[in-house]
C-alpha cells in the first residue's frame, strides 16, 4: 500500500451561529485506504462529510485532496476534482430511468463521458453493483437496496479519487446488509479510497483499515477498528460513563 | 438521428409550412388570431425551455416583452427597425443575465414573487423615464410592416426556438437541467455548475421574449406602458405552457392553440370578467390535467397502440 495522502483535513471547524458542529478536526487518509468515520448520533460525522464534499463551507481550517486545497471550492468544483458521495437519505432522480440516474454521475464530474461510451460505462457500473432490474425501469419500481445500488453506481460513474459513503448501509435488513458489505469490500479490493460513515459495527470491523471516532464535534480516538472499539473514551461516548 | 427523430422533424417542417400559409387565407380575423397564437407559441415554448426542466416559475416574461416594445418605440425615429430588434435582443440577453445572477439563488415561491415584482418595477421605471423626459405617456411606432410580415417573423423566430430547444434537449446542458429539476443537491454533487446552467436557459427565454416584444411593436402602432408591461401576458404564458405540458418541447404549442381560441371567445363573451375567467382556467388546468395535454397524450398513446396490436 502506498503512503501517498489522498485527503488531509487540518483543523477543520464548522460553526452554525453559536453552535460548533465540528471543531478542530484533523485526520489523513492514504490512497487506497478505507477510513471509518464513526461516533454517536449528532457527533458531527455528516457535517464533516458535508465539509469535504463542499455541501457546507468550512468556517476555518483546511482540506486538501492529493495535495490540492479544496476547502473553499464550490461543491461542483470539488466533485470535478474527484470527490463523489452518496447521501444519508437516498436521493434519486425520480423522473428519470435507472440508467439515466447512473449516467448522471458520469457527465459533469471528474470523468466526463457522453454518448455511447457513457451508456456503456453506466451499464457496466449497474452490473458491477449487482443490479438485475431492467435498466429502463422507472425509479419508483425499485426496492430500497436497489435504490442504494443505483446511488452507489452513480457515485462510481465519475471514477472518483475519493468516495464518501454516508451511512450507505443504514436501513438494510440482515441479508441485504451482507450484500452491501460485500459490495463495499469489492470496491476496497479494487483499491478505491473511501470514507464510510457507519453505525453498523460489523461493517466497520470487516471493511475499515482505520477509524476516526468523533464525539461532540471533536476527534476522540483514531486507530484500527480493534483499537478504537476497545478505547475507554469511545465506549464512554457510546454507552455513557461508569457512573451512569 | 434515429428514425423517430427524422419523422418528428419532417412533421414539424410540414406543420410550420402549413402555418405559414395562414395569411393567404384572406381572412383578417384568422390572421389576427394567428399572430396572437404565434406570439404565445414563441413565448410559451421559450418559457418552458427554462421553467419546464428546472420548475422555476418565472413571471418576468411581460417585463422582457415590454422592454422589447419600448426599445422599438423609443428608437424608431432614429435607428432603422431591424437595428432596434437587434438592440432589443442584446438588451434582453444582458438584462436576463443580470436578473439570473441576482435571483436564481432564490428558490420556489420567492423566485416567482421576485420575477412578478420585477416586471412591475421595470414598468414603473419606464413610466417615470417617459413622464420626466418625454412629453406624452405613449410612443408611436409607425412603420410599413404589415400584419402578415409580423406573423412570418414570429413563425421564423418560433422555428428557431424549436431548433434550439431540440438541440438543448439532446445536449449535456439539457441533461444537466433535467437533473437539476429532479434534485439540485444531486446535480451539484455530480459536478454540475447549476447557476451557470440555469442562467444560460434564463437568458435564452428572456432574449426571446424581448425579441417578441420588438417584433410586435409595429402591430400596436401606439405603445403605452400599461399595455406593453401587462402582467396578464406573463400569466397567460405560464397557463398555456402548463396546459400543454412544460415537460415536452412540443407541449406549449398544444396548449396555446386551444387556449387562445377559447380565450378569444371568452373575452368577446364576458368582456368584464376576463381576469375571473383566467383564474378559473388556471384552477381547472391544475386540478384536471397537472401534466398538461402532452402528459395526457403520452399517457394514452401506449394504450391506443396496445389496443391496436
Amino acid at each position: 500500500m502506498t503512503t501517498r495522502s489522498a485527503l488531509s483535513v487540518k483543523n477543520a471547524t464548522k460553526r452554525f451561529g453559536g453552535l460548533i458542529a465540528v471543531s478542530g478536526m484533523s485526520f489523513e487518509i492514504a490512497e487506497h485506504e478505507v477510513l471509518g468515520l464513526i461516533g454517536p448520533n449528532g457527533s458531527g460525522k455528516t457535517t464533516m462529510m458535508n465539509l469535504i464534499s463542499g455541501a457546507l463551507s468550512i468556517s476555518s481550517g483546511h482540506i486538501q485532496l492529493f495535495g490540492q486545497n479544496i476547502s473553499g471550492l464550490s461543491a461542483h468544483s470539488i466533485s470535478r476534482q474527484g470527490v463523489a458521495r452518496t447521501f444519508q437519505l437516498v436521493r434519486m432522480l425520480n423522473s428519470m430511468t435507472v440508467l439515466q440516474n447512473v449516467e448522471a454521475g458520469g457527465v459533469f464530474g471528474h470523468q466526463r463521458l457522453w454518448g455511447p461510451s457513457l451508456q456503456f460505462q453506466a451499464e457496466e457500473m449497474l452490473e458491477k453493483v449487482g443490479m438485475t432490474v431492467d435498466m429502463d425501469s422507472p425509479i419508483s419500481a425499485l426496492t430500497y437496496i436497489d435504490q442504494k445500488r443505483v446511488e452507489l453506481a452513480r457515485a462510481l460513474m465519475s471514477n472518483p479519487r475519493l468516495l464518501l459513503l454516508d451511512e450507505w448501509l443504514a436501513g438494510l435488513n440482515p441479508s441485504e446488509l451482507q450484500i452491501g458489505i460485500d459490495l463495499i469490500n469489492k470496491l476496497r479490493l479494487e483499491g478505491r479510497t473511501i470514507i464510510v460513515v457507519e453505525h453498523v459495527m460489523d461493517a466497520i470491523r470487516s471493511l475499515c483499515d482505520r477509524c476516526v471516532v468523533m464525539n461532540g464535534g471533536i476527534k476522540i480516538a483514531e486507530g484500527t477498528p480493534q483499537e478504537v472499539l476497545t478505547d475507554e473514551e469511545v465506549i464512554r461516548a457510546y454507552l455513557g460513563g461508569h457512573d451512569a | 438521428m434515429t428514425r423517430n427523430e427524422i419523422r418528428n422533424f419532417a412533421i414539424t417542417i410540414v406543420l410550420f409550412a402549413l402555418a405559414a400559409l395562414v395569411p393567404f387565407a384572406g381572412s383578417g380575423y384568422w390572421l389576427s388570431i394567428g399572430v396572437t397564437i404565434a406570439t404565445y407559441m414563441v413565448l410559451s415554448t421559450s418559457w418552458a425551455l427554462f421553467s419546464g426542466p428546472t420548475h422555476y416559475i418565472s413571471l418576468a416574461t411581460g417585463a422582457f416583452y415590454g422592454i422589447g416594445m419600448f426599445v422599438v418605440g423609443g428608437g424608431i425615429d432614429f435607428i432603422p427597425y431591424w437595428g432596434l430588434v437587434a438592440i432589443a435582443g442584446v438588451l434582453g440577453a444582458i438584462l436576463s443575465a443580470l436578473i439570473g445572477l441576482a435571483t436564481l439563488r432564490l428558490s420556489g415561491v420567492y423566485f416567482v414573487i421576485f420575477t412578478l415584482g420585477l416586471a412591475e418595477f421595470i414598468r414603473q421605471i419606464v413610466t417615470w423615464v417617459q413622464t420626466t423626459m418625454g412629453s406624452s405617456s405613449g410612443l408611436y411606432v409607425l412603420t410599413d410592416i404589415t400584419e402578415p410580415m409580423i406573423y412570418w417573423e414570429l413563425l421564423i423566430l418560433g422555428a428557431f426556438v424549436y431548433l434550439l430547444g431540440w438541440w438543448i434537449n439532446r445536449s449535456r446542458l439539457g441533461f444537466a437541467l433535467r437533473i437539476i429539476g429532479n434534485d439540485e443537491v444531486v446535480a451539484v454533487h455530480s459536478g454540475i455548475n447549476t447557476a451557470y446552467a440555469k442562467i444560460i436557459l434564463f437568458i435564452v427565454s428572456g432574449t426571446v421574449a424581448t425579441l417578441v416584444g420588438a417584433l410586435l411593436a409595429p402591430r400596436l402602432s401606439y405603445i403605452e406602458s400599461s399595455i406593453a408591461f401587462s402582467p396578464m401576458l406573463s400569466f397567460i404564458v405560464v397557463i398555456t405552457a402548463l396546459l400543454g405540458g412544460a415537460q415536452r418541447l412540443w407541449g406549449p404549442i398544444v396548449g396555446v392553440i386551444p387556449f387562445m381560441l377559447a380565450w378569444d371567445f371568452l373575452t368577446a363573451t364576458f368582456p368584464n370578467q376576463t381576469t375571473l375567467m383566467l383564474g378559473i382556467c388556471f384552477l381547472l388546468i391544475v386540478y384536471a390535467i397537472p401534466n398538461g395535454f402532452a402528459g395526457l397524450i403520452e399517457k394514452h398513446i401506449p394504450q391506443l397502440r396496445g389496443r391496436r396490436s
